[in-house]
């Protein structure tokens, strides 16, 4: 009998998979439902188990099954031969993602068979320094955006004392372009529970929690069938893989706020407060959840850390470049010919990314614009390609790597719509409690819609002197990243794009500081 | 809309004498989990439809917190809803990403559409996670990819206007 996999991601869906699926098994087939394997825009990409490994198809509807059942599909464009060695996956190095869209999501068996727990059952038979050891000589840093190395915000926990310490994972992945913690959740959610068991092996908590998105339901649905499935197998409970060590792990799921992806906003969301953002010190590592030590880390960093253990440190930090080590996740989205999930090492160029594995836009026309980062991550033209994805490389160009998400925009984009845009998003997500982010973005909307409706250059450079004293008061005086970066966009669009601003374009070197 | 601030008047009181039983058995059951109150209002909200005024007295008892507490919490949050929902229910995203697919005008002619239904709601949203297959939007809380008018006219087919 014929096995057929669809994948059951959220994305998969939207484009109609269970529809396939429902098809393929009233005709009588095997249907086994794998995550996505991040290809998304050949979606839903159904794939038929054959001697050879599984081929691929796709763009699949409903109506599309009887023609790939009879094997009518084999000599069109649809098909897309063995999935393993398509170009786009083969040209990849994943890691994180190394079974997701492989393996049905909660099957621990398979799991297991493809490396999983290997690291966890590793990390039991060392001493939690030796863990954090392993951690930091990965060097491995915080995939949510900031870059803190992980392993010395493990080791401060580890030294704290405490009657409880906690490992909380943010998964409020609110950053518009970015969907890389959805995936893996959906994809191959024990990867993020082993990591979590191995943080909290290593920093004596006992108790973890992920944030996750109500955005997220169906990641939602997995992670917590995963959780139920890891208790019943002994993975976590009172004594985590027959270690005699207790870790206890739960979903919460946040309530529609962006900023609760800021570390201490959502530490007061898990407490059952107004998401309002903590002044820092003290530090979540010291004082965290419930004022007790507690590691936060963002998904991607957590999914990291099986391997690491599995493998040891050294392995995972041969990867990479400068002080950016090991694989990162990129995201292709926006106006991309071929959108998805690129785990690569870091290094790669920006140009490699959206014209290599992008391909360019989805419309044809040319790329005018990318913004790596998420909201609050700046844009930048092609004449910027050449950057390497680095935090360091990032950060001397005004931008940042962030959370590894990539939009891409045709030369319709408006820049100067787009920096409104941003402060009119901050308007809305702030939190409200200090005053640069929530006035300032108010008044940047209003400078903005001064400088766009501007009909002479005595008012708009009134105007852009303002702006720019706005966006020094936020980026300075903010108490998160919130409003201290949401200036980042309005500025690199003003930088690269002043014809859109209705400056000429040679004007822009007195405009930044 | 998603706005700060004072929100809309409150719904009049539901005819529905068992609602504050119902609210109290739901926060009794979940008191002893760390951080109460977001799970309490998504249950709230999942079972009743919205929060509505008169819960936040019930629930501030048996969490033993302020009204004010329980009220900043429902306030802040664009979940929680504090009027019943309406019949159907459009969230279109209106992030950078789906922005860059033309997600604008899609929400435009929802938004147009159903300006003075009081049966559909359309809502925005920043990012549902579907970055790479935008616009993306959900219908009934179905999330779709590859939305346009058109799309979305089909997915709605049959809606009162």
């Amino acid at each position: 009998m014929t096995t057929v996999w669809v994948p059951c991601d959220a994305a998969s869906l939207s484009v109609g998979a269970d529809e396939v699926a429902d098809r393929l098994t009233a005709a009588g087939v095997t249907v086994r439902r794998n995550g996505s394997r991040g290809m998304l825009w050949l979606e839903p990409l159904v794939e038929v188990e054959t001697p050879r490994g599984r081929v691929g198809y796709a763009g699949v509807s409903p109506a599309d099954v009887p023609a790939l059942l009879a094997g009518a599909l084999d000599p069109t464009e649809q098909c897309v031969g063995i999935v393993d060695e398509h170009p786009w996956l083969a040209a990849q190095h994943r890691v994180s993602f190394a079974r997701v869209g492989v393996i049905e999501p909660t099957d621990l068996a398979a799991y297991r068979e493809l490396g999983g727990l290997r690291g966890l059952e590793r990390a039991l038979t060392l001493s939690p320094e030796q863990v954090v050891a392993e951690v930091t000589a990965s060097g491995l840093r915080g995939r949510g955006g900031a870059g803190f190395p992980a392993g010395i915000k493990w080791e401060t926990v580890r030294t704290a004392s405490a009657d409880v310490k906690f490992v909380c994972c943010n998964a409020d992945e609110g950053d518009s372009g970015t969907f890389a913690d959805r995936m893996l959740i959906e994809g191959d959610p024990f990867t993020l529970v082993e990591g979590m068991a191995i943080s909290a092996v290593a920093v004596g908590a006992t108790e973890g929690y992920v944030y996750l998105r109500s955005e997220y339901p169906r990641a939602v649905r997995t992670l917590r069938r995963a959780i139920d499935i890891a208790y019943a197998h002994g993975v976590l409970g009172e004594s985590v893989l027959g270690s005699g060590r207790r870790f206890d792990l739960d979903v919460r799921v946040g309530a529609g706020a962006y900023i609760c992806g800021e570390e201490t906003s959502m530490l007061e969301s898990l407490e059952g407060r107004r998401g309002e953002v903590r002044a820092k010190p003290p530090i979540p590592a010291l004082e965290g959840l419930f004022g007790r030590p507690t590691v936060v880390n963002n998904v991607l960093t957590l999914a990291s850390v099986p391997m690491i253990l599995a493998d040891g440190g050294e392995a995972y930090a041969a990867l990479g470049t400068g002080r950016s080590r090991g694989t990162q996740v990129f995201q292709l989205a926006g106006n991309v010919a071929r959108g998805g999930i690129v785990e690569a090492d870091f290094g790669i160029s920006l140009g490699d990314l959206v014209e290599g594995f992008g391909g360019g836009t989805a419309s044809g026309r040319p790329v005018k614009a990318v913004q790596v980062g998420g909201p609050l991550g700046a844009y930048l033209p092609p004449e910027r390609f050449d950057l390497p994805l680095d935090y360091e490389a990032f950060t001397d160009a005004g931008a940042m790597v962030g959370h590894g998400g990539v939009v891409v925009w045709d030369d319709t984009m408006d820049a100067a719509r787009m920096a409104r845009f941003a402060m009119e998003f901050c308007v809305k997500e702030s939190c409200g409690k200090c005053t640069p982010c929530r006035i300032g973005s108010t008044r940047g909307v209003e400078v903005l819609d001064r400088i766009r409706a501007a009909q002479d250059d005595g008012v708009r450079r009134t105007q852009l002197v303002l702006l720019e004293d706005l966006c020094t008061t936020m980026t300075k005086g903010s108490l998160c990243a919130m409003g201290g970066l949401t200036p980042m966009p309005v500025r690199s669009a003003l930088e690269h794009f002043p014809e859109d601003f209705g400056l000429p374009a040679s004007t822009t070197e007195g405009v930044r500081p | 809309m998603r706005q700060r601030g004072p929100g809309p008047p409150p719904a009049p009181a539901p005819a529905d004498p068992g609602r504050a039983a119902s609210v109290r058995v739901i926060a009794e059951e979940l008191r002893g989990v760390r951080g109460a109150l977001l799970p309490v209002l998504h249950e709230v909200v999942t079972t009743l439809g919205f929060v509505h005024e008169d819960d936040v007295p019930v629930i501030a008892e048996v969490l033993n917190l302020s009204r004010a507490d329980v009220h900043g919490v429902v306030t802040f949050y664009h979940d929680f809803r504090r009027t019943p929902p309406a019949d159907h229910r459009v969230s279109l995203c209106r992030g950078e990403a789906c922005q860059a697919r033309g997600a604008e005008q899609t929400y435009a002619v929802a938004a147009d559409r159903w300006s003075a239904s009081p049966d559909v709601e359309v809502a925005e949203v920043f990012c549902l996670g579907n970055c790479a297959l935008g616009p993306a939007g959900t219908v009934d809380g179905t999330l779709h990819g590859r939305l346009s008018p058109d799309r979305l006219a089909g997915l709605t087919e049959g809606w009162p206007r």
